[in-house]
């Protein structure tokens, strides 16, 4: 079913300079009733600063408005945009053409999620783990009372976990992981840097909880520090590194 | 697409070629361990030719001096070194040892968990791996 079409200049709604353009390969795949995916092929001009996100909404615009897609931000923040590009995970308005350094661009649904049409792929696991770990601050007096001022903590207190937090649920690093590659009962990476987010936070009293839920058969023991996590997160979050700061802590390294 | 998981499998997990010289590391582990383990039962079975006495002890290590032989005991060596080696690296990561300390990435935000000491421990490992066989080659097949 593969289809080449490019964009005609006039058809546009802004003006393109550009001679440059690479084929976007789109994977299309309804599992209601498509028996495996297809991937249809577009001619889409770029510039230097044009995100595989712009592409495949011009493609959207322009030729196939089915294509299912999930976006939001367009600015790495909103952590719904995560799909395979080139067999990698990345997030599609964050990653641009001209870096890719590849004429074919192919993008398809995020690898370790359920599909549920083309790109779009399904996040209740990802959100029930890492709901799991209690990402939250749990402590005996975390209601305020009125005379009372806020939880104080210095700046160094705020550099033991403030890195974690800047985590955005995106879940490209489950979809790297080798583990979540053939476990279905994982926690995965997401959920256990969050689970050290939290314990790593001095405002924080969670820590045997936290410890207790992912000392489990597939939990933290399952990570073989592989590193590909940490290697593909957009927002520098490590869950490898936090993943073995936490283990320090079940086999007595650390307290 | 072969489940509604949509997972990678065995293939995805074992496939060395995306994630750089760590991911190259974890399979190689996986490989040797489990060749270790199945070396580890295969010398029991030999070692227990003992109970045929001298001859059937001396009939079945003829199985090693074969080039044969001789080219298995070298993939055993090799992956002895490289495991106990690596081993040794995934063990203080495990711990936390060596794996960087937490601070506010900035972009690129290369990951300080993949730093060079982790590097040069799974590089460490992969020489010393080849040098043993090596050496194993020369003292087996130099007699
Ligand atoms: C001093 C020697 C050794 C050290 C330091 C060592 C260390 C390790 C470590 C740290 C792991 C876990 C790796 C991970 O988390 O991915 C491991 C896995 C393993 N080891 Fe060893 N090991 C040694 C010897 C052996 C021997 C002699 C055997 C076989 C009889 C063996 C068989 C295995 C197996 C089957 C695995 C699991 C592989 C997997 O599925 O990932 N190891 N080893
Ligand atoms: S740790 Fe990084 S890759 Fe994983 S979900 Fe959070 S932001 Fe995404
Ligand atoms: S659209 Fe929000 S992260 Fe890409």
């Amino acid at each position: 079913m593969a289809q080449v079409s490019s964009i005609a200049e006039e058809q546009t709604s802004t003006p393109i300079s550009s001679s440059k353009s690479i084929t976007l390969r789109i994977a299309k795949y309804n599992p209601k009733h498509d028996e495996s995916s297809q991937f249809m092929e577009f001619s889409v001009p770029y510039e230097k600063w044009t995100t595989v996100l712009e592409a495949i909404l011009e493609v959207k615009k322009h030729f196939d408005h089915s294509i299912a897609v999930r976006y939001s931000c367009r600015q790495a923040t909103c952590g719904s945009c995560g799909m395979m590009i080139n067999g990698k995970p990345k997030l599609a308005c964050f990653t641009k053409i001209s870096e890719l350094n590849s004429n074919v661009i192919t993008v398809e649904p995020m690898s370790n999620f359920p599909i549920i049409r083309d790109l779009a792929v399904k996040f209740e696991k990802l959100f029930d783990s890492h709901h799991k770990i209690k990402p939250y601050i749990i402590r005996d007096d975390s209601e305020l009372e009125s005379d009372e001022r806020e939880f104080l903590q210095s700046p160094k207190e705020v550099e033991q976990y403030i890195q974690f937090a800047n985590c955005i649920k995106c879940g490209l690093c489950n979809s790297a992981c080798p583990t979540m590659a053939t476990d279905s009962s994982f926690v995965g990476p997401q959920a256990l840097a969050q689970a050290y987010r939290y314990v790593a936070d001095s405002r924080d009293k969670g820590k045997d909880t936290r410890l207790k839920i992912i000392d489990e058969s597939h939990g933290i023991w399952r990570c073989h520090f592989a590193g590909s996590c940490s290697q593909v997160c957009p927002k520098g979050v490590d869950p490898a590194m936090g993943i073995q700061l936490l283990r320090g802590y079940l086999l007595g390294f650390r307290s | 697409m072969t489940s509604d998981e949509h997972k990678e499998g065995i293939r995805g997990m074992a496939n060395p070629r995306r994630y750089g010289i760590e991911r190259v590391a974890y399979l190689l582990m996986r490989l040797s361990g489990l060749g270790l383990l199945a070396y580890f039962v295969a010398h029991i079975y030999e070692t227990s030719n003992i109970l045929r006495g001298q001859v059937g002890w001396d009939e079945f290590l003829e199985l090693t001096q074969t080039t044969e032989g001789h080219i298995f005991l070298t993939v055993v060596i090799g992956m002895c070194v490289f495991h106990t080696v690596n081993g040794v690296r995934v063990m203080l990561g495990h711990g936390g040892v060596g794996v960087g300390k937490p601070g506010r990435p900035d972009y690129p935000y290369d990951p300080a968990s993949q730093n060079y000491r982790h590097k040069i421990g799974i590089y460490s490992a992969i020489v010393l791996a080849a040098a043993a066989m090596m050496y194993g080659l020369a003292v087996m097949f130099g007699e």
